[in-house]
C-alpha cells in the first residue's frame, strides 16, 4: 500500500538533497539520540558479562574464583566504568521518556508526567536497594 | 545598536542551476520582525525572484515552515532579535523536494494524511432525530492535543526517519490517527491499525524525538505515536490470545 | 516475516528496556565496580550457588539476561539500519540480532536448568 513517496520519481526540475551517513553528526539532538541508542550496545556486554558469571558459577568454585580475577584486571575495570556510565544514561532517558509511552489515566484526568517519572525513579532506588542488600548479605 | 542585519538565503533557480545556491541579503532589523517580514523586505524591495510560501503570518496556517539556521521553523513566528548579531540562514524544509528557492513539495505529505482515514469513522451512523453525539471535557481532553496540528510539516522536517526511509508514514499522519482513535466519537481504530502496522507504519519510529521538539503547536507527535505502539502491541497480543474477541 | 511479529519484538524491547534500567545499574556497579574494587565485599561462591539453587533466583536470573539482550537486538538492529544506512542488509542484520539474543536466551536457561 506504501510504495515510497509519491512524486514523480526522476522529476527533472526539482532538488533532493541526499542524506549523509554522517546525519547523525550534524545536529546536538541526533548525536545524542545516536548515543542512547548505543547504550543497547553496553547493555547487552553487560548481560553477556552476567551470563559468564552463571557459567562460572556452574562450573565450580575455581572457575568463579578466575571469574572474579578477570573482572579485577585494568581492561575490565575501564571497561565496566564506561558500561555504568553507559547504562545510567540508558536508565534516566528511559525513564524520563516513560510517561511519553504510558499515558495513566485516573478518574478521567491524566496523570502528570512527573508523577510517572517520580514513580519510576522510587521503583529504581527500591529494587536497588533491594538487590544490594541480597548480595551484600554473603 | 543594529541597524541591519544579513540573511543568507538558500536560492535554487532549476532553469539556470542544478544545485541550490547562497545569496546574502542586508535587510534593516526590526525588533518586532520577524523572518517572514524579513523575507517580504527581500521580495518587496531587494529581489522579487524569491520564491517562498506564506499565508496568516500569525502561526494557524502552517505556510511558512522553513529551516532558520538549521531548525524548522514557522518563519512568521521567528523573531529575528533572537538570532543577532547574523547572519541569518534560510533555508527550505529537509527531506521534501526542493521546487524553487524555498518552496518545496507537499504532494507526499498530503497523501499520508489522506492514508489515515483523517475522520469520524461509525459503523452505523447515528440517526439525525437521535440528536448530536455528546462528550465530555474529559473526553475531548483524550484527543485536544492531537487536533491541534496545523500541518506544518516541521516535524517531517526534522524526522531523521523519514529523511532516511521517504516511506515512513511520518509523525503527523499518526498524531492525526491518534487523534480520531482517541474520539471517543469515532470506531475506526481497527482500520487505521491495518494501516498504521504496516511496514512503513509506526515501526519505522525509534523514537528520536524531535518531531515533538520542533512542533511549533505542542502537539506532541512522538508521544501519540509510543502510544499507538503500546496500544497496537497489546491489541496484537489480544488478537493472538483470543482471536475471537478482536473487532 | 519478521515484519508480522514487530509489535512482539517491540513489547520484548521494551521489557527489556524497562529490566535493564532498574536493574543493570545495581548489578553492574556491584559486580562491575564495588566488588573488584574492595569497596563491598564480593559475596562467597557457596552464599551464591545457594541462592542459585531457589527457583525464583533462576527465573528472576533468566529475566535479567534475556530481555535485555532482546532490548539490544531490536535497538541495534534499528541503530545499524538507520545509522549506517544498511538497508541492504536488512534481512541479515536482523537473523544475527535477535538470533544473538535467542542463542543468549538459550544459554542461561541451559545453565540454569542444569545447575546442580
Amino acid at each position: 500500500m506504501s510504495a515510497g513517496p509519491h512524486y514523480t520519481p526522476y522529476h527533472p526540475r526539482w532538488y533532493r538533497r541526499h542524506v549523509s551517513v554522517w546525519w547523525w553528526l550534524q545536529n546536538r539532538s541526533y548525536t545524542r539520540f545516536v548515543l542512547r541508542e548505543l547504550t543497547s550496545v553496553f547493555v547487552a556486554f553487560f548481560a553477556v558479562v552476567y551470563l559468564w558469571q552463571l557459567r562460572a558459577l556452574a562450573q565450580g568454585p575455581e572457575a568463579y574464583g578466575q571469574f572474579l580475577a578477570r573482572l579485577k584486571t585494568p581492561f575490565f575495570l575501564a571497561l565496566d566504568a564506561v558500561a555504568f556510565l553507559f547504562v545510567l544514561f540508558h536508565a534516566i532517558t528511559w525513564f524520563n521518556l516513560t510517561p511519553k509511552a504510558m499515558v495513566v489515566r485516573l478518574r478521567g484526568k491524566r496523570v502528570p508526567d512527573w508523577v510517572v517519572v517520580g514513580s519510576n525513579y522510587a521503583a529504581w532506588l527500591v529494587v536497588s536497594g533491594a538487590v544490594a542488600f541480597i548480595l551484600l548479605r554473603g | 545598536m543594529t541597524s541591519t542585519v544579513a540573511l543568507t538565503v538558500a536560492r535554487y533557480r532549476p532553469e539556470k542551476e542544478s544545485e541550490p545556491t547562497w545569496e546574502t541579503y542586508e535587510i534593516p532589523f526590526r525588533k518586532d520582525w520577524v523572518v517572514l517580514d524579513a523575507l517580504n523586505h527581500v521580495k518587496d524591495r531587494l529581489d522579487g525572484s524569491l520564491s517562498f510560501r506564506w499565508s496568516c503570518r500569525m502561526g494557524v496556517c502552517g505556510s511558512c515552515g522553513m529551516k532558520v539556521n538549521g531548525t524548522p521553523k514557522l518563519t512568521c513566528a521567528t523573531f529575528l532579535s533572537d538570532y543577532l548579531p547574523g547572519p541569518i540562514r534560510v533555508e527550505p524544509l529537509d527531506y521534501f523536494p526542493v521546487v524553487r528557492d524555498l518552496v518545496v513539495d507537499i504532494t507526499d505529505f498530503v497523501r499520508k494524511l489522506k492514508q489515515v482515514k483523517p475522520w469520524i469513522i461509525r459503523k452505523e451512523e447515528k440517526a439525525l432525530d437521535e440528536g448530536e453525539y455528546l462528550q465530555t471535557p474529559d473526553q475531548l481532553d483524550a484527543y485536544k492535543q492531537f487536533s491541534m496540528c496545523i500541518n506544518c510539516m516541521l516535524c517531517y522536517s526534522a524526522c531523521p526517519i523519514y529523511g532516511l526511509e521517504p516511506g515512513f508514514i511520518g509523525p503527523a499522519a499518526i498524531a492525526l490517527a491518534q487523534r480520531y482513535n482517541m474520539d471517543s466519537r469515532d470506531q475506526g481504530a481497527a482500520e487505521r491499525l491495518e494501516i498504521l502496522s504496516e511496514p512503513d507504519g509506526i515501526w519505522q519510529c525509534t523514537f528520536v524525538g524531535e518531531c515533538t521538539k520542533v512542533c511549533p503547536k505542542h502537539v506532541d507527535p512522538a508521544g501519540a505515536i509510543q502510544q499507538y505502539k503500546l496500544s497496537a502491541a497489546t491489541h496484537w497480543v489480544k488478537s493472538l490470545l483470543l482471536p475471537w474477541g478482536t473487532r | 516475516m519478521v515484519e508480522r511479529i514487530t509489535p512482539l519484538l517491540w513489547l520484548l524491547f521494551s521489557a527489556g528496556g524497562t529490566v535493564a534500567a532498574l536493574l543493570f545499574p545495581i548489578h553492574l556497579f556491584l559486580t562491575g565496580l564495588a566488588f573488584p574494587l574492595g569497596w563491598l565485599e564480593a559475596p562467597r561462591y557457596e552464599f551464591l550457588h545457594r541462592l542459585l539453587t531457589h527457583p525464583v533466583t533462576r527465573l528472576y536470573l533468566l529475566v535479567l539476561i534475556s530481555l535485555p539482550l532482546f532490548h539490544w537486538a531490536h535497538r541495534f538492529r534499528y541503530t545499524l539500519y538507520d545509522g549506517l544506512q544498511l538497508k541492504h542488509l536488512t534481512v541479515l542484520i536482523a537473523v544475527l540480532c535477535y538470533g544473538a539474543a535467542l542463542v543468549g536466551t538459550a544459554m542461561t536457561a541451559y545453565l540454569l536448568w542444569t545447575i546442580r
